[in-house]
C-alpha cells in the first residue's frame, strides 16, 4: 500500500504538486494519467525518493519513505522508466541482474530469475541473454527494461511511461504481457502515461492529474461515466467517451447467455470494442461469444449501444 | 599493430652490429655508432620514465577527473578545465627549464615534466568520458539503488573506460616525445644520441636516436590503442 498524504512539491516558484494525497492498495494497478506538466512523473519519483518533497509524507505500508535507508528503499521497488536506461556495458542478463546482483544473491538464484524473466517478457531468441541493449530493438530493449524492473520480486514497481517511445503495435503487445504479470503476481503497479487508452486499459483504477492535483480517481468506468467537471469530461474524451468505454468493458458482462449465433466467435473475456470491431469486419450484427473456446453465449449490436448498466 | 613492437625488436638486434654501415654512409665519421650506452639500456630507460611519469599522471588525472565530475566537485570544473588548457600551452622544453633550477639536472627535471603534460589528457578525457555517460542509465541506477560510489565504480567508468584509455595513450604518446628532450637536462634516454649528435655534428647519432624513438612511440600507440578499442567495443 502507497499512501501520500498531502504531498507537496515546488520547483522554485513552480508548484507541481499541490496538497495532493492518494492511497494505492495492495495489488493494485494504478495509473496516473494527465498532460505533461501536471506533476505526475514527479508524483512518481517521491515514491522511491528520486524526487524529495517539501511536506507532507510518503508512506509505504505506514511506514515514511523518508525515515529509510535510501539504498534499501530503492532497491525493494521496481522502476522502468520511458527512456529505458539499460546499461549498454552489460549484457540483457547482467542487466536484468541489476538489482539481485546489488542485493547479493547467489549465481545459481539469479541465473534462475533471469531465465525466468526472459520467458515471462517473451525474450525467448536463443543467445539474448548474452547479447548487447544495441543490438536488441526499442520494443526488446524495453522487455528487458521491465523485466530489470522486475527481477527481484518487489512488492511495488514504479513505471514511467515506459511504452511511451514504442510503436502502437510492441506498445499493445506490451501492454498485454505487462497487464497478464500484474495479474498473476498481484505486483503492486504504479504506472504514469499521458495516454488516456493506455491508462483505461491498464488501470483498475485511474487518477486524472491536473495542475499538481488529483482531479478524479477511480475506475475507468466512473470516470467515463461520471465527470466530476468539465475539465476531466474534456480530458476523458467528450463524446469519444463511450468508444473509451466500449474498450474497457468486456464481452462477458453485456452477452446474453445460453443464445446462439452464427459468426466467428469472439472471446468472453475481450472488450466490446473487439466485438464491435469482429461485427464490422463480418458484417454481422450479433455474434456468438466462447469462454476457453466453448459457446457460452451471444452479444449483439444493441448490447453494445445500450450497455449502460 | 604487431608491426611497431617488430620494427623495435628488429632495430635494437641490428643497431649495435651496424657500424659497418653507417661508416659506408658517412665514411669521415670515426665513431659512427653511439656506444656511450647500449641501445637496449637507453630503450628501456626511456620506457621507464614514460612508464612511471604516465602511471603519476594517470592517478591524478583521473582523481581529479573524478572529484570534478561528482556533485559536490562540480564548482571545480571550470577552474580545473582553465588550468588544463593553460597546462598544455606551456612548451615541454619550457617546463624542463624551470624545473633545473629546482630539482638539478638528471632524470627528476624530465620526470616531473612529463607528469605535469601527461595529467592534462587523461583529466580531459575522464572528464569527457564520464560527462558524456547516458543520463538514461545514470536516472536508471540511481532509481534501483546504486550508491553513488558504486554507481562510478559498476555504471560510470566502466562507460567511459574508452575515452579514459584515449587520454592515457595520448599521455603515453607525449611522454615518449618529451622524455626524448629530457637527454638535454641530463636524462638517460633515446634522446641522449640525437642531443649528442646534434651537438657533436654526428648525424649517424641522431638517425640511430630517432629511428628508436619513432619505433618506441608507434609501438606504445598501437599497443594501447588495441587495449582502448577492446575496451570501446561495447561501451557505447
Amino acid at each position: 500500500m502507497i499512501e501520500f498524504d498531502h504531498v507537496h512539491k515546488r520547483f522554485g516558484e513552480h508548484v507541481v504538486i499541490d496538497d495532493l494525497s492518494l492511497r494505492v492498495e495492495d495489488g493494485e494497478f494504478f495509473v496516473l494519467v494527465g498532460p505533461s506538466g501536471s506533476g505526475k512523473s514527479t508524483l512518481l519519483r517521491t515514491v522511491n525518493r528520486l524526487v524529495h518533497i517539501d511536506a507532507g509524507n510518503v508512506r509505504i505500508d505506514g511506514v515514511d519513505v523518508a525515515t529509510q535507508d535510501v539504498e534499501t528503499l530503492r532497491r525493494g521497488i521496481g522502476y522502468a522508466i520511458q527512456s529505458v536506461g539499460l546499461f549498454p556495458h552489460r549484457t540483457v542478463g547482467e542487466n536484468v541482474a541489476t538489482v539481485p546482483h546489488l542485493l547479493g544473491w547467489s549465481k545459481a538464484e539469479i541465473d534462475a530469475r533471469v531465465e525466468e524473466l526472459l520467458i515471462l517478457l517473451k525474450l525467448d531468441e536463443p543467445g539474448i541473454v548474452d547479447r548487447y541493449p544495441d543490438t536488441l530493438s526499442g520494443g526488446q530493449q524495453q522487455r528487458v527494461g521491465v523485466a530489470r524492473a522486475l527481477a527481484a520480486r518487489p512488492r511495488i514497481v514504479l513505471m514511467d511511461e515506459p511504452f511511451g517511445a514504442l510503436d502502437p503495435v510492441t506498445r499493445e503487445s506490451l501492454q498485454a504481457s505487462l497487464k497478464a504479470i500484474q495479474r498473476d503476481t498481484a505486483t503492486t503497479i504504479l504506472f504514469v502515461t499521458h495516454d488516456m487508452d493506455e491508462a483505461f486499459g491498464l488501470g483498475h483504477r485511474v487518477a486524472l492529474m491536473l495542475d499538481g492535483k488529483v482531479a478524479q480517481v477511480g475506475t475507468p468506468l466512473e470516470l467515463i461515466r461520471q465527470p466530476v467537471n468539465e475539465r476531466v469530461r474534456e480530458f476523458v474524451g467528450g463524446s469519444r467517451a463511450r468508444l473509451r468505454e466500449l474498450a474497457v468493458r468486456l464481452v462477458r458482462d453485456s452477452m446474453r447467455k445460453g443464445e446462439i449465433a452464427d459468426g466467428d466467435a469472439v472471446d468472453g473475456g475481450s472488450s466490446l470494442q473487439d466485438a464491435l470491431g469482429a461485427m464490422l469486419t463480418q458484417g454481422r450484427d450479433r455474434l456468438p461469444v466462447h469462454e476457453d473456446g466453448h459457446p457460452a453465449g451471444t452479444i449483439l449490436l444493441a448490447d453494445l449501444v445500450a450497455s449502460r448498466e | 599493430m604487431i608491426f611497431a613492437p617488430l620494427l623495435l625488436v628488429a632495430l635494437l638486434l641490428v643497431l649495435p652490429h651496424s657500424e659497418p654501415w653507417f661508416h659506408a654512409w658517412i665514411p669521415t665519421l670515426s665513431h659512427p655508432l653511439y656506444a656511450r650506452t647500449s641501445f637496449l639500456a637507453l630503450t628501456l630507460s626511456h620506457l621507464w620514465l614514460v612508464a612511471l611519469a604516465t602511471f603519476v599522471a594517470v592517478a591524478i588525472g583521473l582523481t581529479l577527473g573524478v572529484l570534478a565530475t561528482r556533485p559536490t566537485g562540480r564548482s571545480l570544473l571550470p577552474t580545473v578545465r582553465a588550468i588544463a588548457v593553460i597546462g598544455q600551452t606551456f612548451p615541454p622544453v619550457a617546463v624542463l627549464a624551470i624545473a633545473v633550477p629546482l630539482l638539478g639536472f638528471g632524470a627528476a627535471p624530465t620526470l616531473l615534466a612529463l607528469t605535469l603534460y601527461g595529467v592534462l589528457p587523461v583529466l580531459g578525457q575522464t572528464v569527457a568520458g564520464l560527462d558524456n555517460v547516458s543520463p538514461a542509465a545514470l536516472h536508471a541506477a540511481d532509481g534501483m539503488g546504486y550508491g553513488r560510489w558504486r554507481r562510478l565504480w559498476d555504471v560510470e567508468l566502466p562507460l567511459a573506460a574508452g575515452p579514459i584509455m584515449a587520454g592515457v595513450r595520448l599521455s603515453a604518446i607525449v611522454g615518449v616525445g618529451t622524455a626524448t628532450i629530457g637527454s638535454a637536462v641530463g636524462a638517460t634516454t633515446l634522446g641522449s644520441p640525437i642531443v649528442e649528435g646534434l651537438v657533436g655534428n654526428n648525424t649517424a647519432y641522431v638517425v640511430q636516436g630517432a629511428l628508436l624513438v619513432g619505433a618506441l612511440a608507434l609501438s606504445i600507440d598501437g599497443l594501447l590503442g588495441s587495449v582502448e578499442r577492446r575496451i570501446r567495443r561495447n561501451r557505447r
